[in-house]
């Protein structure tokens, strides 16, 4: 049955049907177009699934049927269901002899089997065979296919006849070929690496559609290795200036641009290739420079150029002019309504302030704008800006902007993003410890554990190794109003577990160190803290040490220590903890206490986490004892693995290693427990404890173990000389090395950055002369935005520059509009004149300017084209009377006035060519007949109504037109 | 393209994803237009939804316009084109993309390149 629905169409186009579809198939489309919901959708779907298992395994179907049967597959993957029973039947099509067929089973074979399905290996025989076709549409579809689904191992199969390919007589097909070998060297470079002066030749290829192919797989091969390219600068820059002269055929025109694609390539691969080089560039400028003014700024495709302009001059060597035309163009886009335009405009700006800073100020209004636009896109679009330009004099304005977004959106990914951003950037410029504490504080409130605990490790070795190098004063305060805002942050309920990690690892190592404090407020504080977090082991085991801490200190200070009832009974506790860490915690804590003031004054020396841990692995100190118990008489030492019948043992080494390390409590390792991975945070662990961090391992830290259990023994813990052998500790921890020397190293490096944050001189000149500006240039700008500017822009515009720069851009815009106009030809300055008026209503979303939607060219050639084709669909009409389905057409609009015939010359009688249902050649101007068309989507219904199919009012959106 | 219920019409994918992965991720597309590490850009033409999804250093504005001579090009050969010409005739649409689009770069935009292989396939059968 022929698909009547299209009837008319394809009458006028001359080609009849070939896509052969029966009422079945109309059925299912209908209904899924019909569907209201997904659900209705996947039951359509499923029911569907069952009909085909049983259809397509019927013998002897027809190729046509088979051929939707396999569409039908491909809906069925297409809407998320599996449809891997018939995938085999897609292959078998391919081996099919008309053309039609075999490339529908060569699509379907694409999108159902990525390149390492087994069932790939049935076709590499039949593409080897396809590409020596005589029809150079099956070479095509072959070529399609081995895109798609030649792997690694497959390409020599294919190599030599691809190769071959690229001097075929027919452009389309030597197209294909240079796509296949980009696809080669995309999947496996060495495969093709002997084969590479092929692109170069391509790019000279006469037909300009294989020359734009071409600069696809010359892109990638330049982003690899640019200096094996710098001859090519020439060549593209010939090419590029012959497009933007009209060179190439009309074509490639698209919407009155030369061959716009083509030439953003081109400006891609310019910008790869003049990067850094001062000669590449030259070459460039006076062709970069002619493709900005001869843009089309008033068309979406022209300003996508101009775009790509903008990039190019910020990547190759600065040219002061182009860089003046940049701006330009983005002070342009930045003023556009179109959110699509200011989006671009802020991504440029973000690309020229890297060569040319001062121009952020010219826009830092426009930029405000965006970032208060409730256009969440664009708000992040400047994010970013804001993020590349800030400065020790911003850092405070931007980092706070940044955490009020953050704590305003939903999206745990870009949360954590923007998150991770406000630390980087406060660590890089923090103008002040205490806005540093207190930015860091907010950020760890309110984006919880979603921030990696790098940032907590990081923020406590911050506030352990101090920003100034030398300045203990600065340090102490730093610390002391890091303890201060925690005690006051503790009143908050949940707070995330990385946070109050690190608030307990600071109020135990400073909590008490500048005598604000006593013991008992912090150790209450503590208490707290591991009753309210009780079901979290990790912030109740830095609790406890951080309780042991600061009794530490205070026993070493020859203060009494009490121990307060809370606290107490938390240690009772934790004494009979299951977590044999908090356990040992416990104990530990309890010998503490026991231990005069000189014992804890050197097991726990106060302010001593950046102090390295030296251990003596090999336990030399106690050879003297060794040599004395041997001569006693005592058995020598044997390794166990030397040791008759303990093999069996062996499982349990890593667990009972720990009898071997003197003074550990080997019962609290009894029972191992797997789920407890304890990890010992980097750099910042204090020379005594042992901090479980149940996170994943970071690469960086897995260099750091200085690890040094704490002796809970009081008799060993008083020999100064015990060290503890660690290998047993090392392996439950799985910690492969210990290098001290690598914190030193990156406290260093950390100090140096931090440094570099301190200069924040500037600032205060910036801001003075920003608020004389603004008042006299601004004073229609609200007092907020003023502000917010003079703080964002810091060194804001002087103010006799800011008139100039106006004063440039609009003689400039307008020397733009002058230029731009002089090419064009009275034809189409017509059309530019006309094009409001044919913008249809609702075709664009967006909101770009109507006239990117205007039809496509006005130029002479088609026009006769839409009177020709207007007489035709006439005549053909005419001659549809008389053929023999023609009765039953007719009386199909027997009840609509709407004939095909009638609407051409309806069209005709209103001079403007119409895209009918009968026509069968677009036509270049989409007219004022352009707009939903109701009869159109009548004649449409009725075709698929007398078919048989349901009416179709559930959806009539199914028959809109999608360009009207 | 999706259309406004959010119901794919039409998926074709330039780096292979299993059916879970493409699931998730065309489940998520319509509220977000920076996507984790792609941008989507999208356009509206009558009911239909089209999306596309490139990575970082694509020019968005010419994507919309490619989406654009896209819904031209289709436009030109079915005529007046709507959603069910795209869903009775999925694989033409893809043989129009095939064309347009190979190994996720754009490799063709004249129309008439474009049409004529679809047109003779037709003719020829």
């Amino acid at each position: 049955m022929e698909q009547l629905r299209t009837f008319g169409r394809e009458l006028a186009m001359g080609s009849q049907g070939g896509f052969y579809q029966s009422k079945e198939f109309l059925d299912l489309v209908k209904s899924i177009g019909e569907a209201r919901s997904k659900a209705e959708e996947d039951r359509i779907v499923v029911n569907e699934i069952d009909t085909l298992k049983r259809r397509i395994a019927e013998p002897d179907i027809p190729k046509r049927k088979m051929k939707e049967y396999i569409i039908r597959l491909v809906y069925i993957e297409m809407l998320g269901h599996d449809a891997s029973f018939g995938y085999i039947h897609a292959v078998k099509m391919t081996h099919d002899d008309s053309l039609l067929v075999k490339r529908t089973g060569y699509l379907a074979v694409t999108l159902f089997l990525n390149e390492e399905h087994d069932l790939i290996i049935l076709i590499v025989n039949t593409i080897q065979k396809d590409l020596k076709s005589d029809n150079y549409l099956v070479v095509c579809a072959a070529l399609n296919a081995v895109c798609k689904l030649i792997n690694e191992e497959t390409i020599p199969a294919v190599l030599p006849q691809v190769v071959e390919l690229l001097a075929h007589p027919k452009e389309a097909v030597r197209k294909k070929a240079i796509m296949a070998l980009h696809c080669f060297y995309q999947k496996s470079p060495s495969s093709v690496s002997h084969l590479i002066s092929n692109f170069r030749k391509r790019l000279c290829d006469n037909d300009p559609g294989v020359m734009g192919a071409t600069l696809c797989p010359l892109f990638d091969l330049i982003t690899r290795d640019v200096n094996s390219y710098k001859d090519l600068v020439i060549s593209f820059v010939s090419i590029l200036k012959q497009v933007t002269e009209r060179r190439l055929s009309k074509a490639y025109d698209y919407h009155q641009m030369p061959a716009p694609f083509i030439q953003i390539k081109l400006l891609k691969i310019l910008a790869l290739l003049g990067s850094g080089d001062k000669q590449a560039s030259e070459n460039m400028y006076t062709v970069v420079g002619d493709v900005f003014r001869k843009c089309d700024f008033s068309s979406n495709i022209g300003n996508a150029v101009l775009y790509e302009c903008i990039c190019c001059v910020s990547s190759i060597y600065p040219n002061p002019k182009l860089l003046d035309s940049a701006a330009d163009i983005i002070s342009r886009f930045l003023k556009s309504d179109s959110h699509n335009l200011k989006y671009m405009g802020i991504d440029a700006l973000g690309r020229l302030i890297k060569i040319s800073p001062e121009i952020a100020e010219q826009h830092q209004l426009a930029v405000i704008d965006c970032l208060e636009d409730p256009d969440d896109t664009l708000k992040r679009k400047t994010f970013e800006l804001l993020y590349k330009m800030t400065k020790s004099t911003n850092v405070e304005v931007i980092v706070d902007r940044m955490i009020d977004y953050m704590i305003s959106i939903n999206d745990n990914h870009y949360k954590t993003e923007i998150a991770s951003r406000c630390v980087e950037l406060a660590e890089q410029f923090a103008p002040s410890n205490q806005w540093f504490i207190q930015a860091m504080n907010k950020v760890f409130e309110h984006t919880g554990d979603l921030v990696n605990i790098k940032v907590a490790h990081n923020l406590m070795r911050l506030i352990a190794e101090g920003f100034g190098e030398d300045d203990d004063n600065a340090d102490s305060k730093l610390r002391s109003s890091a303890v201060e805002s925690y005690l006051r942050i503790l009143g908050e309920p949940k707070l995330p577990s990385g946070f109050l990690q690190v608030i307990c690892w600071v109020l135990g190592e400073y909590g008490t160190a500048d005598g604000m404090f006593c013991a008992s407020d912090i150790t209450g504080k503590l208490c707290d803290v591991a009753e309210a977090y009780s079901s979290d082991d990790t912030v109740k085991a830095y609790a406890v040490t951080a309780l042991m801490k600061i009794y530490a200190f205070e026993i070493a200070a020859g203060r009494e220590v009490d121990m307060l009832t809370e606290c107490q009974s938390l240690m009772e506790e934790l004494l009979a903890s299951h977590s044999t860490d908090l356990q040992q915690r416990a104990y530990e804590l309890q010998g503490v206490i026991g231990l005069d003031a000189h014992a804890v004054e050197f097991i726990m020396p106060s302010d001593a986490s950046c102090e390295d841990i030296e251990v003596d692995k090999d336990l030399s100190f106690l050879d003297g004892y060794i040599q004395e118990a041997i001569e006693k008489g005592a058995q020598p030492y044997i390794p166990e693995s030397e040791r008759p019948g303990v093999l069996n043992m062996g499982n349990f080494r890593n667990q009972d290693h720990h009898e071997s390390s003197h003074g550990l409590r080997f019962e609290a390792y009894e029972l191992p427990k797997p789920a407890v991975q304890p990890r010992i945070p980097r750099a910042l662990l204090p020379s005594t404890e042992i901090v479980p961090v149940p996170e994943p391992v970071y690469p960086r830290e897995t260099y750091q173990t200085p690890v040094t259990p704490i002796p809970s023994n009081p008799s060993d813990a008083g020999s100064a000389e015990l060290k503890l052998r660690l290998d047993g500790v090392q392996k439950k921890w799985g910690r492969p090395t210990y290098t001290p020397e690598t914190s030193t190293s990156n406290s260093t490096s950390q100090k140096t950055v931090n440094g570099a944050a301190q200069v924040d001189g500037p600032s205060t000149v910036n801001s003075t002369r920003e608020t004389y500006a603004s008042r006299k240039l601004q004073v229609e700008i609200s007092h907020e935005k003023q502000k917010l500017a003079a703080s964002l822009f810091g060194g804001s515009s002087k103010p006799e520059k800011r008139p100039a720069t106006g004063h440039k851009v609009s003689k400039a815009s307008s020397h733009m509009l002058e230029k731009s106009h002089v090419p064009n030809s009275s034809m189409e300055v017509a059309s530019e004149k006309t094009a409001p008026a044919q913008t249809p209503p609702d075709l664009l979303d967006l909101g770009e300017p109507t006239s990117t939607s205007t039809a496509p060219s006005l130029d002479p050639f088609k026009q006769l084209e839409v009177l020709l084709d207007a007489t035709q669909d006439a005549s053909a009409a005419n001659s549809a009377t008389s053929a023999s389905r023609s009765p039953d057409v007719m009386a199909l609009y027997a009840d609509t006035p709407v004939g095909i015939h009638n609407k051409d010359e309806a069209d005709l009688l209103s001079g403007m060519s119409n895209m009918s249902g009968a026509t069968a050649r677009p036509q270049p101007t989409k007219g004022s007949s352009k707009g939903p068309n109701p009869k159109d989507s009548l004649e449409k219904d009725s075709l698929v109504r007398q078919m048989g199919v349901k009416p179709s009012s559930q959806n009539p959106n199914l028959f809109k037109d999608l360009l009207g | 393209m999706v259309n406004k219920q959010g119901q794919t019409r039409l998926a074709q994918y330039y780096e292979w994803l299993t059916l879970e992965e493409r699931r998730a991720l065309e489940a998520e597309i319509c509220s977000f237009i920076e996507h984790r590490n792609y941008k989507i850009v999208y356009r509206r033409y009558a009911s239909l939804f089209f999306l596309v999804g490139v990575d970082n250093d694509e020019n968005e504005l010419a994507i919309l316009e490619f989406i654009h001579l896209m819904v031209e090009t289709m436009d030109r050969h079915f005529g007046n084109v709507c959603e069910l010409d795209i869903m009775f005739h999925l694989e033409k649409a893809h043989f129009m993309m095939e064309e347009m689009v190979m190994n996720g770069c754009i490799v063709e935009t004249s129309k008439a390149n474009i049409l004529t292989p679809v047109q003779l396939m037709e003719k020829a059968s």
